[in-house]
């Protein structure tokens, strides 16, 4: 679908992205991360033909970018980072302008909106001016418009910005409900957003693209480790004889470290989780997945396990790994 | 439609939902009015014949139409750049061109529409005095060609900035600077004397358009220097679309 190859942007002398090379194939998710600053709204841009590569090519879908932007243009969606809307026009309006610009006929727009409406939800604000919106609903309008010629690729530059808690899961779940029927890509530097939402992961640094792949293929090739993260409930009938200062959280983490493959063991949370303080959480760290002889050795020791996962910040640890200059 | 009509309805809309729009057609409708009324109705007016009366109307009309072109243009492409929105515009299959003729021409269209509500001052002078039809439909088609080249002047103007302010110092050099060069070619020798009244854009051109006198020649001066800075415009948004 997406093909980059030796692509640079340079303003003046300065580098701002590249040289980056990737392909992205057809119903992919993919999160570009990186720290403000690299390159990633450059690389977006570029890809929205909002921008001339300096150097290098780019096709979408077989089409070149600068031999025909307007045949990409069609077959693009594209969110800024701060939604472009009209704020003297209601939300129809501005979608029915939208949907013309992009080339649809007047039928088709006036049956593209209220299905796109629907998508995003938004269609208790059709009739309500677009500056009277939060950022949350403009947001939304945002990708509506982005989507209201179907295209192929979608493209998200930071599209959480400006949202709070519960907007940034409702966000996630609309980006979730388009995978099936587009391309996407997003571009972050909030860790979760990308997390939970893409498959695979472009890591980019300086405006190079310094890893790819998926968060744990990343954290593998990264650490060769693997970390999980397992909460124990500490008023259980484990015995606590043998454990450092003879405290049942000495005693799980006894147990934990004779499991074979273990590495390090650290008590995360002391409350536990879910606000549980007979509990606690432990990240495990360990060469292979070890979320199955953990549990089976806890559970022989008489202890009750009531969570296990991979560990919640692995992506962070890949993160600052690859962009921070040291291991997590 | 194409994607030159669907921008012209939606400028021409946002010159109708702004305050702007308002303002400039209602600072442009009571000093036209206050004028007339001045140079109609005033101690003088007796004195003058009808024509006269009209010519007078017709310069003070270009004086603010001029402004007001200026006033309008200046939002077009500058807005969209401060508010995000030309990246709808730029990541669209929309060509350049067809952005700015549908801007332009949305402007046009409101200051035609201003312009042309001034027209019952004429039509008074037509019913109370003598002149011809003809005198008014030139002068009112002289005010529409001089309003379409100095909305031109402020779209090139607006392209280059995404400041408005920015945009109405550039706008307002530019206009100011072909109005001038009048002036001055009446007070220096040839030949630039003749070099500055033929691209003045206030003075022998304007002359025959107040005076009810159709020349070929101011027509396509108008229509050129429109044409040039609409170009000038669309070159300026090509190069900044891809930058």
């Amino acid at each position: 679908m997406v093909h980059l190859t030796e692509v640079t942007k340079y303003y003046g002398k300065k580098r701002a992205l590249g040289p980056v090379s990737f392909e992205i194939a057809k119903g992919d998710t993919v999160g570009f991360l990186g720290l403000n600053g690299v390159g990633k709204t450059t690389l977006l841009k570029i890809l929205a033909c909002g921008l001339r590569p300096s150097s290098g090519t780019v096709t979408v879908d077989g089409l070149d970018v600068l031999e025909s932007p307007h045949e990409v243009r069609k077959r693009v969606g594209y969110l800024p980072e701060l939604p472009p809307v009209y704020g003297d026009m209601t939300v129809g309006d501005y979608l029915n302008f939208a949907g013309r610009i992009k080339g649809l006929s007047t039928d088709s727009v006036e049956r593209r909106i209220p299905e796109v409406e629907e998508r995003t939800r938004i269609t208790e604000v059709h009739d309500v001016p677009t500056r009277h919106l939060s950022q949350g609903y403009r947001q939304r309008v945002g990708v509506a418009q982005a989507i209201i010629h179907d295209p192929d690729l979608l493209i998200l530059d930071e599209p959480t910005h400006d949202l709070d808690p519960v907007q940034i899961m409702e966000m996630r779940t609309m980006i979730r409900s388009l995978k099936d029927s587009h391309t996407i890509l997003i571009s972050s530097h909030i860790l979760p957003e990308i997390s939970q939402t893409c498959d695979r992961l472009l890591i980019l640094n300086a405006g190079e693209i310094v890893a790819s792949g998926t968060e744990t293929e990343l954290g593998e090739r990264l650490f060769q480790s693997r970390r999980m993260a397992v909460t124990v409930r500490l008023d259980g009938n484990g015995d606590a004889g043998d454990a450092p200062g003879g405290s049942r959280a000495g005693a799980v983490e006894s147990v934990i470290r004779r499991v074979g493959g273990v590495m390090e063991v650290t008590l995360a949370d002391r409350a536990g989780q879910m606000g549980d303080a007979s509990a606690a959480t432990f990240h495990v760290e360990g060469q292979a997945d070890l979320r199955a002889p953990v549990c089976r050795a806890l559970v022989e020791a008489g202890h009750d396990v009531i969570a296990l996962s991979r560990a919640e910040r692995e992506l962070e640890r890949v993160f600052v790994g690859l962009v921070g200059g040291g291991r997590a | 439609m194409g994607a030159t009509g669907i921008i012209f309805r939606r400028e021409f809309r946002a010159y109708t939902r702004s305050p702007m729009g308002y303002i400039v057609a209602a600072v442009v409708l009571l000093l036209d009015g206050i004028l007339f009324y001045a140079i109609a109705l005033g101690p003088d007016a007796g004195e003058r014949l009808s024509g006269a009366v009209l010519g007078i109307f017709l310069y003070f009309a270009s004086g603010l139409t001029a402004v007001a072109a200026v006033a309008l243009s200046i939002r077009l492409i500058a807005e969209e750049r401060q508010a995000g929105t030309q990246l709808l515009l730029d990541t669209s299959p929309v060509r350049d061109w067809e952005i700015v003729a549908g801007k332009f021409l949305s402007a046009l269209a409101f200051l035609s529409a201003i312009t042309f509500a001034t027209l019952y001052m004429p039509l008074l002078i037509l019913v109370n005095g003598k002149i011809a039809v003809g005198h008014v439909v030139i002068g009112y088609l002289g005010l529409t060609f001089l309003g379409g080249a100095v909305l031109s002047i402020g779209l090139f103007a607006t392209a280059l900035t995404r400041h408005q302010l920015v945009a109405a110092a550039i706008a307002s050099v530019i206009t100011g600077t072909l109005f001038l060069l009048w002036p001055l070619s009446q007070n220096i020798g040839p030949p630039l004397s003749r070099v500055f009244a033929a691209i003045a854009i206030h003075g022998r051109h304007w002359a025959g358009f107040q005076s009810g006198l159709l020349h070929i020649r101011d027509v396509v001066y108008y229509l050129a220097v429109t044409y040039f800075f609409l170009f000038a415009a669309t070159k300026v948004m090509e190069a900044k679309r891809w930058e």
